[in-house]
């Protein structure tokens, strides 16, 4: 093993987290507000593929972005609809949402296969690019790495320090006191699975515009579902989804290195590491009910209608 | 929401109606979609989703199709009764499939009887093992069912795919990835000349009439329908958790292993790098459309059959998009949710929308 294949493999750490970050922190914010959307796979995938077809019809690579966030929003709004206003069970409606997801996504993306687009450019800084062994290793990423990262931080002071972040709490703990006090409990938490649609949806996108510019159809992979179980990971909170994600990205880009770090296992076996990985994982954080009880929304999965 | 009241008490007719509005709802969007997409609505609409059941064959393929989809449909619908999500039906399905395909091989050169209830046995079995992961972890770590389920559909894929690029690949097969074919004992025998339905079916519908038995008629069954109405109840009355939590998954295990069988000893006749295009996640679908209930998991899983095959046909004669399958599926959920709405609530006539509280128990 030599510097160069660590500082490869630890730069496309960051590429391979950076979708997970996405998800994870939009499903936090709404799981804050007491919501569970189990449809982040769907609506990462529709993120994806819609990302993709505006960036490959028009050639612009921030329309792209913008119309994956939107198709995030979209699907997000039919999960709200069905769940907020129609009161329907928030397990079944979030598998819906990733079925339809899965879907919809394959039935837009039908024909796109095989083509490709330019990927989100890496960013060149003055001067500190070209450190040695720093440059490539910070400070030459795309965008939205760093985007991501300030994203962590913002949520992180949002949740914590903010009025609104109070009331997103407020409401996740107990709908029906913060309704009491004359919140609107419906409106706020359609704003937070709004959000959690169009971060999904983004997340998508940096998987088919910056990871592998192309669109596959369930490409994915159940990233999704890591990001939900990230989520349970990082006890909700934003530093968790960060060293959460890292790790995952990790142990995802494992499959393309092993070899190069000489590891003479088949590739499906290291491909199986990031789902072995989120399921010891969550065992190691569930085994205490203690951690989850203390940190879980109160009102997590359960509806709340105003009398 | 305002022109909406609760009703009383859940409307029982609503609940049964609610599954036709949906299938209703999704035909109707179909065709719409079919307009959009250029074709001409009614006969798109005939080949999709009335051609393909109208011959004998089309009948013998929609039974084929249907068996995965019952068996999977009822080892969930039984969990979900039980609030046990269990989601990951297509991975319990692949390694039955993988575990009936091994004993398959290794009695390559046996013609005899035994040998395929032993590939049923082993898929079962093969399934169970699979479906006791999440139950372990669920009632020994207070793990979720659902993402661990789900972690291991996505391990059994790549178990799958290593098996045929590697140990079981068909070393006369060319490199392509896939087992040798079985030989004739180890496949299933077909119900009838011409059709490619095989016993399986059978199986499934053996599944349906146990899966009503051990419901409604068994104490087993109730107790895992209480501890899903009403969990209070349950623990006051000492159903045991866990217990339900094991039984939910082996009872899945097992009939998704049996699914897994009778996809590789039925019309794939090898092991090959998928053995399911996703039955295992249509089946929530269907378990839902079919109210969780044994005889309505049936016809659900002969409507979620028909999506498949008409795709098929719908992509041969309209050239259209074979997506558009998983997509009619996904609507299909969304109207079903949405119409068991009115199974609570119902619409206020507006004449009484004046306070009516002396009016309450009339």
């Amino acid at each position: 093993m030599n510097a160069e294949l660590l500082i490869a493999f630890l730069a496309s750490t960051a590429g391979a987290a950076t979708p997970l970050i996405l998800a994870s922190l939009g499903e936090l914010v709404t799981e804050r507000s007491g919501v569970l959307n189990l449809g982040l796979e769907g609506m990462m995938l529709v993120g994806a593929v819609s990302g993709f077809a505006v960036t490959l019809g028009t050639g612009s690579m921030t329309l792209g972005l913008l119309a994956a966030m939107g198709a995030g929003l979209l699907m997000a709004l039919i999960f709200g609809v069905l769940v907020l206003s129609l009161q329907t069970n928030q397990v079944a409606t979030g598998l819906a949402l990733t079925l339809f997801g899965i879907g919809l996504s394959a039935f837009i993306g039908h024909g796109l296969a095989g083509q490709t687009v330019a990927p989100l450019p890496h960013l060149h800084f003055p001067l500190l690019s070209d450190l040695p062994f720093v440059g490539p290793l910070l400070f030459r990423f795309d965008a939205l790495v760093y985007a991501s990262l300030l994203l962590v931080a913002g949520i992180s002071w949002m949740l914590a320090r903010s009025r609104l972040g109070l009331v997103i709490r407020a409401v996740g703990e107990s709908p029906h006191s913060a309704h009491a006090i004359g919140f609107h409990v419906t409106g706020l938490r359609y704003g937070t699975v709004l959000f959690g649609g169009a971060m999904a949806g983004l997340g998508g996108a940096y998987m088919s515009l910056a990871l592998t510019p192309m669109w596959v159809e369930g490409m994915t992979a159940g990233r999704g579902w890591i990001a939900l179980a990230q989520v349970v990971f990082a006890t909700w909170k934003p530093r968790g989804v960060l060293l959460g994600a890292y790790l995952f990205g990790g142990v995802t880009v494992l499959q393309f290195h092993g070899q190069g770090f000489g590891l003479a296992i088949p590739s499906e076996f290291l491909s199986m590491l990031p789902y072995l990985a989120t399921i010891v994982v969550l065992v190691l954080i569930c085994r205490n009910p203690q951690t989850i009880l203390l940190n879980k929304p109160m009102s997590l999965g359960q509806n709340f209608k105003a009398d | 929401m305002s022109r909406l009241e609760p009703r009383p008490e859940p409307s029982r007719r609503m609940m049964l109606a609610s599954p036709l509005i949906a299938a209703l709802a999704m035909l109707l969007t179909g065709s719409v979609l079919f307009f959009f997409l250029g074709q001409e609505p009614l006969h798109a609409f005939y080949v999709y989703f009335i051609k393909p059941a109208s011959s004998w064959y089309g009948v013998g393929e929609l039974l084929l199709k249907a068996t995965p989809l019952i068996l999977c449909g009822i080892g969930l619908a039984i969990g979900f009764r039980a609030n046990v999500a269990n989601i990951g039906a297509d991975g319990q399905l692949t390694m039955g499939a993988i575990a009936a395909g091994s004993v398959a091989l290794y009695f390559d050169d046996v013609q005899a009887g035994w040998l395929l209830p032993l590939m049923l046995v082993a898929g079962a079995l093969g399934g169970m093992a699979w479906a006791a992961i999440p139950a372990l972890l669920r009632t020994r770590f207070n793990t979720s069912e659902i993402l661990v389920s789900l972690m291991l559909v996505y391990i059994a894929y790549l178990y799958l795919s290593y098996l045929v690029h590697g140990p079981l690949r068909d070393p006369a097969g060319f490199n392509f990835p896939q087992s040798k074919m079985f030989n004739d004992a180890a496949m299933l025998p077909l119900l009838m000349e011409g059709l490619r339905t095989n016993a399986a079916f059978l199986i499934a519908l053996l599944a349906v009439a146990g899966a009503w038995f051990f419901c409604s008629r068994t104490f087993a069954g109730y107790r895992m329908q209480v501890s899903g109405v009403a969990p209070a109840a349950a623990l006051y009355a000492g159903f045991s958790e866990p217990r339900n939590v094991w039984a939910a998954f082996m009872i899945s295990g097992a009939l998704s292993g049996i699914a897994g069988v009778g996809e590789v000893a039925g019309p794939l006749g090898q092991l090959q790098p998928s053995v399911s295009p996703g039955y295992g996640f249509a089946a929530i679908i269907v378990a839902y459309v079919g109210r969780l209930h044994p005889l309505g998991v049936l016809l659900a899983a002969l409507l979620m059959s028909l999506l498949y095959i008409g795709g098929e046909a719908a992509q041969i004669e309209l050239q259209l998009p074979s997506a558009i399958t998983g997509l009619f599926q996904g609507l299909l959920l969304f109207y079903l949710l949405a119409a068991d709405l009115f199974i609570h609530y119902r619409f206020k006539p507006r004449h009484r929308a004046a306070p009516a509280a002396l009016g309450e128990n009339a």
